[in-house]
């Protein structure tokens, strides 16, 4: 057997002359988009992990919180109507919140932060996918995730007796897609900046402290007047804030859509400047 | 193997000078510029670095490094664990940015001009480089889906011996099977220039002899490849240009041909026999200025000018003394001597 010459072909070589002639060029960039934020999707709800803190989790919450008086503050014998249908008009709209907090802020961290230690972001960056596209697949990932999450904890809700405003339906739209954007970044933000094994870490603190502190579980009016004023300024409170206002009230609350707004386009900027391949 | 097997080309030690076979590497280079609308010309080298330093805080992994490869060329690069390898592909690739020095990778700087180059090449990094839970034929058309002509996926996939396991997970894959993915979707996308770092490492012989012969497909339709490896025979048996580094620094470069020549008169004969033999026999019976030696015990080594009568009396000595010559290996250099002697025998830390 003998290697090849260069115009020769090697004619025990299993490739015909002519198989693998460059012919380079870009993809189309929908079809680039499109295939991207298809596998980030899939691989968000392949992941075991990542569905108990996205989907089990806020589930299992709203059920818990909807079913037993454990909140102050969100007292069905209050509010009237009595029961568990009571509790969960109040409940319902925090657990939507932390929905999409889970998904587009803890989960894209952490799943940033590894991808980048397993070279995943340098390999797409060797192809012809922009950087920008990268982070609009993810976007649109995260978005197919949240409209997931929201579909199946709203039919729990549903069953749970909820009956939210119609007329808030369409502001909390538009909450969940600022909240997604706002979180989003914020978890590019920190997922491209540090070690996998510390954003786990961090994102997972994150996650819990704006749970329990962060106008998600307890409404602002539970805290001290001053911080309560805060909460109402973190994007947990924001989304949650907005969200039961729309939802419970009917009402658009755009001061929570501009503080969504500036999170996502504050954490946007920083994180073009900081996020790392590597 | 004679000298049918080693590559054409040869001669030329410096790569300086335009290449001989321009015509044929012409076609594809041609086609790849109307498909991008690319002013650069074609007869530019695929890769000109010159005097390229990357420190990464006290440690320099890139001294001063330069190197030329032309167009549809494949150029071995060799060195030692820890050489800086994998820092002057990155560097290539545009993922590190030099210190100090010039990069040029089809006559653009891979920092300034990287979207244009992009699209034009192929980059198999030194493991890793893909999600740990995508399987492995979702990777390969995420790969694909970037270029506008991709090969055929399902083909590539049969081709590199991953159909069976194009539903496996990504971590799941054996090293080996990680390592054939990773070429994939480094060529997948018809690229002109394709940078592989320790394509074959970890892959059993029949992969590797199968990416051997991919490679030499690839560089006969005109693609331009830079590997490195650790492998010399695949250095030898594939490359038209070798660059050795050490510590940062090339300490050699030009074709495996003229890096193994060697002056006639110090050829070499080695064989093994059973250990202890009596050599001042054998050295009495050679004409002079032959050394014989017994390197390691059952291992010997004749050093001076190998002709027929030479080997004939070496085998006629062990039939003297009852023992069969084993392994009998007649020889200039090959590369792995020459780079033990360039590299030195010890373990690097
Ligand atoms: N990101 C980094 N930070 C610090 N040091 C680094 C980094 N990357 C490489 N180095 C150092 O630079 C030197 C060259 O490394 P490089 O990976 O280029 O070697 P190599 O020739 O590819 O080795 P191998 O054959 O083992 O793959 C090594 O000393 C390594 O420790
Ligand atoms: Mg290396």
């Amino acid at each position: 057997m003998s290697t090849t010459g260069p115009s020769a072909g090697n004619p025990a070589s299993r490739f015909a002359p002519g198989t693998f002639v460059p012919a380079p060029g870009p993809g189309s960039r929908i079809r680039m988009l499109l295939a991207h934020a298809r596998v980030e999707t899939l691989l968000t709800l392949r992941h075991g992990e990542q569905l108990l803190l996205t989907v089990l989790i806020p589930i299992a919450l709203l059920v818990a919180l909807s079913l037993l008086d454990v909140l102050p503050g969100v007292d069905g014998a209050v509010a009237g109507s009595g029961g568990t249908g009571a509790r969960v008009h109040e409940v319902a709209p925090g657990i939507l919140a932390l929905a999409v907090m889970s998904s587009a802020f803890t989960g894209q961290a952490i799943a940033l932060g590894f991808d980048r230690k397993y070279g995943v972001l340098k390999r797409l960056a060797a192809t012809a996918l922009p950087r920008w596209l990268l982070v609009c697949g993810r976007m649109v990932a995260a978005l197919v995730v949240v409209l997931i999450q929201v579909s199946l904890v709203t039919l729990v809700a549903l069953a749970l007796g909820w009956r939210p405003e119609l007329a808030g339906v369409l502001p909390a739209t538009g909450l969940l897609v600022a909240g997604t954007a706002a979180f989003g970044a914020l978890g590019v933000l920190l997922g491209g900046a540090l070690r996998a094994d510390i954003v786990l870490a961090l994102a997972n603190i994150v996650w819990f402290v704006l749970l329990l502190a962060g106008g998600i579980l307890l409404t602002p009016s539970a805290f001290p007047p001053g911080i309560a004023h805060a909460v109402t300024l973190v994007p947990s409170g924001a989304l949650a804030e907005g969200l039961r206002a729309a939802l419970m009230d009917g009402a658009t609350a755009w001061t929570s859509l501009a503080v969504l707004m500036v999170w996502a386009v504050t954490a946007a900027a920083a994180a073009s400047r900081t996020t790392r391949l590597t | 193997m004679d000298d049918g097997d080693v590559l054409p080309l040869v001669v030329v030690n410096e790569p300086a000078t335009p290449s001989l076979r321009l015509a044929d590497g012409d076609l594809p280079a041609a086609s790849a510029r109307d498909g991008t609308g690319d002013r650069a010309d074609a007869a530019t080298p695929a890769l000109e670095i010159t005097g390229v330093v990357k420190r990464f805080g006290t440690v320099t992994a890139v001294n001063g490094i330069g190197l030329t490869m032309r167009r549809g060329h494949l150029l071995a690069l060799l060195g030692p664990n820890g050489a800086g390898k994998t820092t002057t592909v990155e560097v290539c690739e545009g993922h590190a940015r030099p210190d100090a020095g010039t990069v040029r990778v089809l006559g653009r700087d891979p920092q300034t001009e990287r979207a244009a180059l992009r699209s034009r090449i192929g980059v198999m990094p030194q493991g890793g480089g893909a999600f740990p839970g995508v399987r492995a034929e979702e990777m390969l058309r995420l790969v694909a889906s970037c270029a506008r002509h991709p090969l055929d996926v399902p083909w590539l996939l049969d081709t590199l011996g991953l159909r069976e396991c194009r539903r496996t997970p990504f971590k799941r894959l054996s090293g080996g099977q990680q390592q054939r993915l990773s070429l994939a979707c480094a060529i997948v996308g018809r690229p002109e220039l394709v940078f592989l770092d320790e394509p074959t490492a970890g892959m059993d012989p029949q992969a590797r002899l199968l990416v051997w012969d991919l490679l030499s497909a690839l560089r006969a339709d005109g693609v331009s490849i830079l590997l490195t490896t650790h492998m010399m025979e695949e250095a030898e048996t594939l490359a038209d240009h070798v660059v050795i580094v050490d510590a940062g620094r090339v300490i050699a470069d030009g074709s495996p041909r003229t890096l193994t020549a060697t002056d006639p008169n110090v050829g070499h004969i080695r064989f093994r026999a059973k250990a202890g033999l009596d050599t001042g026999l054998l050295t009495a019976a050679l004409p002079e200025d032959y050394l014989v030696r017994e390197l390691t015990p059952g291992t010997y080594r004749v050093d001076g000018h190998v002709d027929p009568q030479v080997v004939s009396t070496v085998t006629a000595w062990c039939a003297q003394q009852g023992v069969l010559a084993e392994h009998l290996h007649v020889g200039g250099r090959d590369l792995e001597e020459v780079f033990l002697e360039l590299t030195g025998r010890e373990l690097r830390s």
